[in-house]
Order: structure tokens, then C-alpha cells, then sequence
């Protein structure tokens, strides 16, 4: 099937979302998404960050969409016409959503642990205004320890339902679900019950803001003065493949791996997360590869992978060097 | 008089019961149906009848039913909305109440026409009362062999259920309840798959309102033609509208789609005008979430003809001038009621009945409570118009199901027509309620 998102066209395979669409087609037309997770069944549908345009629905029924779509949640069909970027009124619409899911945002980046690998601080930066129109005092919540590893911070919490979904799906003994209505639902673990799961730590990966954090990391370190490096072991519950976060030779925080748009490769287990914090525990496979735009990517350049520093240099010789790509 | 095809035996003393309801023409479209017509006959009539959904959309009946998807070995579902929520809006309980045969009958006629082995009504949990009678007049038609096994003797069998819900509005939101149902949280499904494909436990599923499916009953009875002769245009048959405000005769009524909106309201035989002689002001004209309209437009449109009571007359002149006739909840408001606290008492309900689960409508709707707030404390600023105009449009169109837009349209629509009010409150720094129920009792104001 054929799409064309921004202008730019693709054939993909029916089934095929505008958001997969997009991001084959890569970053300088995919939206931002919040809540859609591709290992997550069911996840997609809630933030509404990902919406788009639709503006030909398809060869066979060219009417465009009368509202925007959730990218995330939508199929293409062949000869559907997208906009993203290209309309004014979507980044508009889009700014109003961002809005939203801040209003009730504590803002605490200066002490939170997510702050450097926050989804949110990204898309706010992205696509939000620098000042707040909200002057009213901003939800609270109290923190919950979900048993001895994670640390649930609700207040800033940008309902996602991806934990709940890693709850549902990925472990057994469902005990972490969502509690009341509107503004005031939170996720919850039914008072405090612990989760015991071999994978309950994978919550704490989906998690796109700082609600969700590890215990045996929280203010040990910000996240850019570590060091990323993949790693491997071997292991019975999972494939043991992660990313393990050095300070000199400590292991601070052991991860899943993520990929260019934030989500984990493979689901790990505690066992690897949280008790396998020795160097002499892994073998160290090199250093990950983070996005040079990342704040992570500060003072480690060398990580850039040599393809892309070829590229750069080259475009350099050329006199196209972007500022902001100078490595 | 028009004519009453719903509540024409309203009347008729004991007429909730079983042997009164039979005795006046009861359960015969059930009679007429199974025994003489096929289930697409059925929903052949309800086609001609140009029936449109009463639960506040308007989609044409025998077209949703013909969505209905029917793979070989898959039960289908017929589930009746009786959440009726929305503010205004109380037709459906004096449906019930009073003609709970009429509900059921609709439920086997229209239950057999989609194919459905077992059908389900869905009611309110502030209904508990309604659910009583319900159940014993369930009870009496399995008694009286009209539900069960091989219903008059044929080889159509059904079984009707009744779960009632836990109070919340959303559970109207037809995916919704369908999750409610379930016995899971009353979170509105993401669209598509619509229920007509896979509803009910994944099965294919057709939602209707209680008032649509009672309507069943008469189309059957007397042929859709026959339904179709009555109204306007595509605003056929009769409607039930649930009146309230400063009326000297609120109640629900029957009428015929196409009466004029001023003989509505200022005519003896319904609304009988407004209360202790004062001016129409503002109505909202169906249910809390459509656009309200000041008096000049709600009894013309802005082409200066009469506007009627149906779908089309209602919504001419799009949102700029026109409204909807919705779930037919018609409140009216004489020239003491401030357009703001309305708003205002509108926009908490709608915040206080988001599910949650998408970012416009959860934080959204809270947002303009607090902004409205303001001005019913007197400390709200001019720029708060705009902000508030801003924010419903940042939330219209951009949620999972129409709560959103519900909560958006009475915020727009208030600034739309009654922007000064507004503006004066800003500049005076003071809200100065001058309504009948203040004065009743001052200390509710909020
Ligand atoms: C927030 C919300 C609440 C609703 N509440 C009701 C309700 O109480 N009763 C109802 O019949 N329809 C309600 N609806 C409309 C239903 O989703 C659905 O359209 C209707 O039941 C279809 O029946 P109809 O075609 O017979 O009108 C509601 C919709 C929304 C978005
Ligand atoms: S805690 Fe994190 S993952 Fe869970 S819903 Fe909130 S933001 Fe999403
Ligand atoms: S629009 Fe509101 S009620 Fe509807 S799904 Fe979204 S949050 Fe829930
Ligand atoms: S990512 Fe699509 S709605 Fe959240």
C-alpha cells in the first residue's frame, strides 16, 4: 500500500500504521508518541500526541478525515495523503495536547532521575510554548514504593497505561491497574501490594516520564554524567542482552536496550536488572549507540558510530554542516 | 393533539403491567413478526421508517442494524443504552417507568430482527428503582412465554438480561458500556473496530437507545410507511423530549418531529410557557452538551424562519447559529439565569465524569472548571475568555470518544452567544447571581 506522509512516499504491508509508516520513513516525519509501545498490545490510543492529518483518506475514498487521528491507532490505506509537520494546524493541535499532559506536570526535571531521558522534557521542548498559561495549583499525589526495586512518583504521571499494559501482559499476578476517574485516576498497585514478577522491573523502561523509577538508582547519579554501554550474560529468565550505565568503573543501572524511538529491543529480568551490578557480571560488548542529540551524548562523541561520522565529515568538506549535527 | 405512538396509554391505570398492556394492543408487533415476517422484513420496515437513533447521534436505525456482521457460528448481540446521563435528559426513565412492556417488546421484535440469541438492557445505577420494575415485568413475559425458549410456539428463542451500572455517565458512550458490561472499567473503546464488527465480548453487537427501541414496536405494527408519513423531511416519527427549566409545565412529552419550537415551549399542551411571566432568555435544546441558543435564535433561524423541532431545523446554521436536537433534553432558561453559572455547573459535571484516559479531556476539562470558578468568585480576568475559548477548541476533535466534545460545545457555545457576560463579570469583579434558585437559597452558590 502506498502512503505519503509530509510529501514523502512508502509502500508498506496492509496493517501497517501511518506511526510504523512514518517511522520508516524516519525522523523528520514521524510524530511524537507517548503512549504507543510496538511490544505492548494494546497500548496506543491515549496521550493523542501522535495525531496527523489525514488529508486524502484513500484512492478509493479520497475525503479527508474531518478530524485529526491518532497516528498510532490508524491504518494506512493505499493512497492515504498525511500531513504532520507540513500543517500549521496540526502542530497547533499538537501543542495543545503537550500543553495538557504539562499542566499537571510538577516540573521537578532538577531532581528527577528521568530528567536527560525524559519523553516528555523532549516533546516539551519540541513542541511546547516556554511559558505556562495554568496558574492553578497542580495535582499531587503520594509516592508508593511497588515493592523493594521501583519507586512510583503518580504526580508525574502522564496516564500512558504502558505499565499497566507491561502489567498485564508481560507479567503474571496482575496487581497494578488504575484507580478512579478523570484527572483524578492513578495508577496504583491496589495499596502497595508488591509485584512480585521476575519482570516487573520492565515497567520501569516503558515508564516515558520520571513516575517510574529504580530504587537502586534513584539520586545516585544524573543520567548524562554516565557512561551507556551494552552488555550481555547469560541468563535463564531473559536473554540477558542490556545496557549497563557506568561512573568510572561502577555499574550504577542496568537497562533494557532501547532503540532510535525509545523503546526496549527485549524485555529484561530483575534478576539482571537489579542483583547483576558488578562489572565482572557482564561481558561488555561497546559502547550504545545514543543519539547525538541526546543530552546522554554529552562528552562522548566518540560513541557516534563511524558510518555517521564519515557522513558528517563529508557534509562538512561540503560546507553543509548543520550547527547542531557538528560533532 | 399529535399523534403518540410511545406513551399514547399513558393513562391507562396499571398499564406497566403485563395482562393491561396486553389488553391494549401489547406485544402484538411480536406476534406480527415472528409469525409472518422474516428478520430482514423486519429491518426492511425499520429502514422505511427513516427512524434515527434517539440516544443523541441520529443515525439512521435500519442502517446500523444492516451493519450488523454476521459470520456463521458467532452469536449477535442486541444491547439497549438505558444510562441515560446526560443533564436534561429523562425521557427514557418515564419510558421505562411507566411502559416497561414497551421496552421489552421493542427489545424481542428488534432482538429477533438482528438475529440475537440473548440481549441485554444496560440501565443507569441511579435507576435502581426503574431496574425493579424492569425486572418484574421481565419477569412476567418469561411467565407469560413472550422471552424464553421458542417464544408463540416458533423456533426464535431469547433470553433478556439486565446489568446495572455503577452510575457513571460515560457508560452511555455505547463502547463504554460494552466494557461495562463486560465487568471491566467503563473506559471508551478506541474506534474502529465499531461494535457492529466486534462488540459484546468481541461478537458483533448493535447498541440502541431505549426510546429507538420501543420505537420498533409501532414500525412493526403499522408498517414503516406509516411511521415515515409523520414529520419532516429525514426527522421522521415522533420524538420524546424531556422538558425542564422555567417552564410552567416541565414533564416529558411526546410530539411530533416538525412542531415548531415556539409553539413548544409557549403552547398549553406542552410547556405552557414561561414561568411567573417572565422572558425567554437562552435553552439548551438537547441535553447539556449541544450548543445553547439565545431565545431569537432558538425560535428562528438566522434566515428568519421558524425553527423546528427535528434534527435538520435544530442544526441549521451549523454551530455558528444552530444547535441540535441531541437526546431531546430541552432546558429552558428565562431572562434570571446567568448563561456563566450554567456553564459552570455544566463543565464540572463533564470534569468530574471524564474516564481519563486521553490527555484533552482529562486535564481539559478540569482546566475550564477552575477558569470558571473564577468567575463565579468574581476573580476572573477578561483574557480568561480567550483562554478558555482556547482550550475547548485545543480539546474538540481530539479525544478517544465525544465526551470531549461534549465538554468543548457548551464552552464555546456560551462565549458564542453570551461573550458579555462574560466580559462584565471580568470587569466588575463580581458575579452577582440573580437567579431564581440563588435567591431560594443563597448559600448554593458555589
Ligand atoms: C459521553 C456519552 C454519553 C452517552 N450517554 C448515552 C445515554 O445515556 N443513552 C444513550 O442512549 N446514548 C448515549 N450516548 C450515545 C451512545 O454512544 C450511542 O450513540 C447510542 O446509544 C446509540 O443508540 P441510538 O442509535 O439508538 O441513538 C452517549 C454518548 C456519549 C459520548
Ligand atoms: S507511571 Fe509511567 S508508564 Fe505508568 S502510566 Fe504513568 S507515565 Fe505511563
Ligand atoms: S474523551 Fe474523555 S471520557 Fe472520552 S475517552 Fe477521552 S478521557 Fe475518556
Ligand atoms: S502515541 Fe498515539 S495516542 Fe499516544
Amino acid at each position: 500500500m502506498k502512503v505519503t506522509i509530509d510529501g514523502i512516499e512508502i509502500d508498506v504491508p496492509k496493517g501497517t500504521t501511518i506511526l510504523q509508516a512514518a517511522r520508516m520513513i524516519g525522523p523528520k516525519v514521524a510524530p511524537p508518541a507517548m503512549c504507543y509501545y510496538t511490544k505492548l498490545k494494546t497500548s496506543g490510543g491515549y496521550c493523542r500526541t501522535c495525531i496527523v492529518k489525514v488529508t486524502k483518506g484513500s484512492t478509493a475514498n479520497p475525503t479527508p478525515m474531518p478530524k485529526p487521528v491518532a497516528s498510532c491507532r490508524t491504518e494506512v490505506m493505499d493512497g492515504m495523503e498525511v500531513q504532520n509537520f507540513t500543517s500549521p494546524d496540526l502542530l497547533e493541535a499538537r501543542k495543545g495536547v503537550v500543553e495538557f499532559l504539562l499542566i499537571n506536570h510538577p516540573l521537578d526535571c532538577p531532581v528527577c532521575d528521568q530528567a536527560g531521558e525524559c519523553h516528555l522534557q523532549d516533546l516539551g521542548y519540541n513542541n511546547g510554548s516556554v511559558k505556562t498559561r495554568y496558574e492553578f495549583k497542580r495535582r499531587e499525589f503520594d509516592m508508593i514504593d511497588i515493592g523493594k526495586y521501583i519507586k512510583l512518583h503518580m504526580t508525574r504521571c502522564i496516564m500512558c497505561f504502558r505499565c499497566v499494559k507491561v502489567a498485564d501482559q508481560i507479567t503474571n499476578n496482575r496487581v497494578h491497574g488504575v484507580m478512579h476517574r478523570g484527572d483524578a485516576a492513578e495508577i496504583s498497585t491496589y495499596i502497595e501490594n508488591v509485584i512480585e514478577n521476575d519482570f516487573s522491573g520492565n515497567v520501569i523502561d516503558v515508564c516515558p516520564v520520571g513516575a517510574l523509577t529504580d530504587k537502586t538508582f534513584r539520586f545516585k547519579q544524573r543520567v548524562w554524567f554516565t557512561k551507556p554501554v551494552e552488555a550481555h550474560r547469560k541468563c535463564d529468565k531473559c536473554s540477558g542482552k542490556v545496557r549497563l550505565w557506568f561512573k568510572g568503573e561502577d555499574v550504577l543501572r542496568v537497562t533494557a536496550r532501547k532503540d532510535q524511538w525509545g523503546e526496549a529491543e527485549d524485555f529484561i529480568c530483575n534478576d539482571c536488572r537489579f542483583e547483576h551490578k558488578r562489572k565482572s557480571d557482564w561481558v561488555i560488548e561497546g559502547p550504545s549507540p545514543i543519539s547525538h542529540h541526546s543530552v546522554i551524548s554529552q562528552n562522548q562523541y566518540e560513541h557516534l558510530n563511524e558510518k555517521e561520522v564519515e557522513i558528517l565529515k563529508h557534509q562538512k568538506a561540503l560546507g553543509f554542516m548543520n550547527y547542531d549535527k557538528r560533532p | 393533539m399529535g399523534k403518540k405512538l410511545l406513551i399514547h396509554n399513558d393513562h391507562v391505570p396499571n398499564i406497566h403491567t403485563l395482562d393491561v398492556y396486553r389488553a391494549h394492543g401489547g406485544y402484538a408487533s411480536v406476534e406480527k413478526a415472528l409469525k409472518t415476517m422474516t428478520p430482514e422484513q423486519v429491518t426492511e420496515e425499520v429502514k422505511k421508517s427513516g427512524l434515527r437513533g434517539r440516544g443523541g447521534a441520529g443515525f439512521p436505525t435500519g442502517l446500523k442494524w444492516s451493519f450488523l456482521a454476521k459470520p456463521e457460528g458467532v452469536p449477535r448481540y442486541l444491547v439497549c443504552n438505558a444510562d441515560e446521563s446526560e443533564p436534561g435528559t429523562f425521557k427514557d426513565r418515564y419510558l421505562m417507568e411507566r411502559h416497561p412492556h414497551a421496552l421489552i417488546e421493542g427489545m424481542i421484535t428488534a432482538s429477533y430482527a438482528l438475529g440475537a440469541r440473548n440481549s441485554y438492557i444496560y440501565i443507569r445505577g441511579e435507576y435502581f428503582y426503574v431496574h425493579r420494575i424492569l425486572e418484574k415485568a421481565i419477569k412476567e413475559a418469561y411467565a407469560a412465554g413472550w422471552l424464553g425458549e421458542n417464544i408463540l410456539g416458533t423456533n426464535y428463542s431469547l433470553d433478556l438480561h439486565m446489568q446495572i451500572g455503577a452510575g457513571a455517565y460515560i457508560c452511555g458512550e455505547e463502547t463504554a458500556l460494552l466494557e461495562s458490561l463486560e465487568g471491566k472499567r467503563g473506559n471508551p473503546r478506541i474506534k474502529p473496530p465499531f461494535p457492529a464488527i466486534a462488540g459484546l465480548w468481541g461478537c458483533p453487537t448493535v447498541v440502541n437507545n431505549v426510546e429507538t427501541i420501543a420505537a420498533v414496536v409501532p414500525i412493526v405494527n403499522n408498517g414503516g410507511e406509516e411511521y415515515a408519513k409523520i414529520g419532516v423531511g429525514k426527522s421522521t416519527g415522533t420524538k420524546l423530549i424531556s422538558a425542564s427549566g422555567h417552564i410552567n409545565k416541565p414533564g416529558v412529552y411526546e410530539l411530533e418531529l416538525g412542531l415548531p419550537v415556539e409553539e413548544f415551549i409557549f403552547s398549553e399542551e406542552y410547556c405552557g410557557g414561561i414561568r411567573n411571566g417572565k422572558k425567554l432568555k437562552a435553552v439548551v435544546a438537547g441535553g447539556s452538551s449541544v450548543p445553547i441558543l439565545p431565545a431569537e435564535l432558538i425560535l428562528k433561524t438566522a434566515k428568519g424562519e421558524p425553527r423546528l423541532m427535528t434534527y435538520e431545523s435544530l442544526g441549521d446554521g451549523g454551530f455558528i447559529t444552530g444547535t441540535m436536537l441531541g437526546s431531546g433534553g430541552f432546558i429552558v432558561m428565562d431572562e434570571d439565569t446567568s448563561i456563566v453559572k450554567n456553564l459552570y455547573t455544566f463543565t464540572r459535571f463533564y470534569h468530574h465524569e471524564s474516564c481519563g484516559q486521553c490527555s484533552p479531556c482529562r486535564e481539559g476539562t478540569g482546566w475550564m472548571e477552575k477558569i470558571l470558578q473564577k468567575f463565579i468568585n468574581g476573580t476572573a480576568n477578561e483574557s480568561d475568555v480567550d483562554l478558555l475559548w482556547d482550550i475547548q477548541s485545543k480539546i474538540e476533535g481530539k479525544t478517544i470518544c465525544p465526551l470531549g466534545e461534549a465538554a468543548a460545545w457548551p464552552v464555546a457555545a456560551a462565549i458564542r452567544h453570551f461573550k458579555q457576560e462574560f466580559i462584565d463579570i471580568a470587569k466588575k469583579k463580581k458575579f452577582d447571581d440573580v437567579s431564581h434558585y440563588s435567591r431560594l437559597n443563597k448559600n448554593v452558590v458555589a
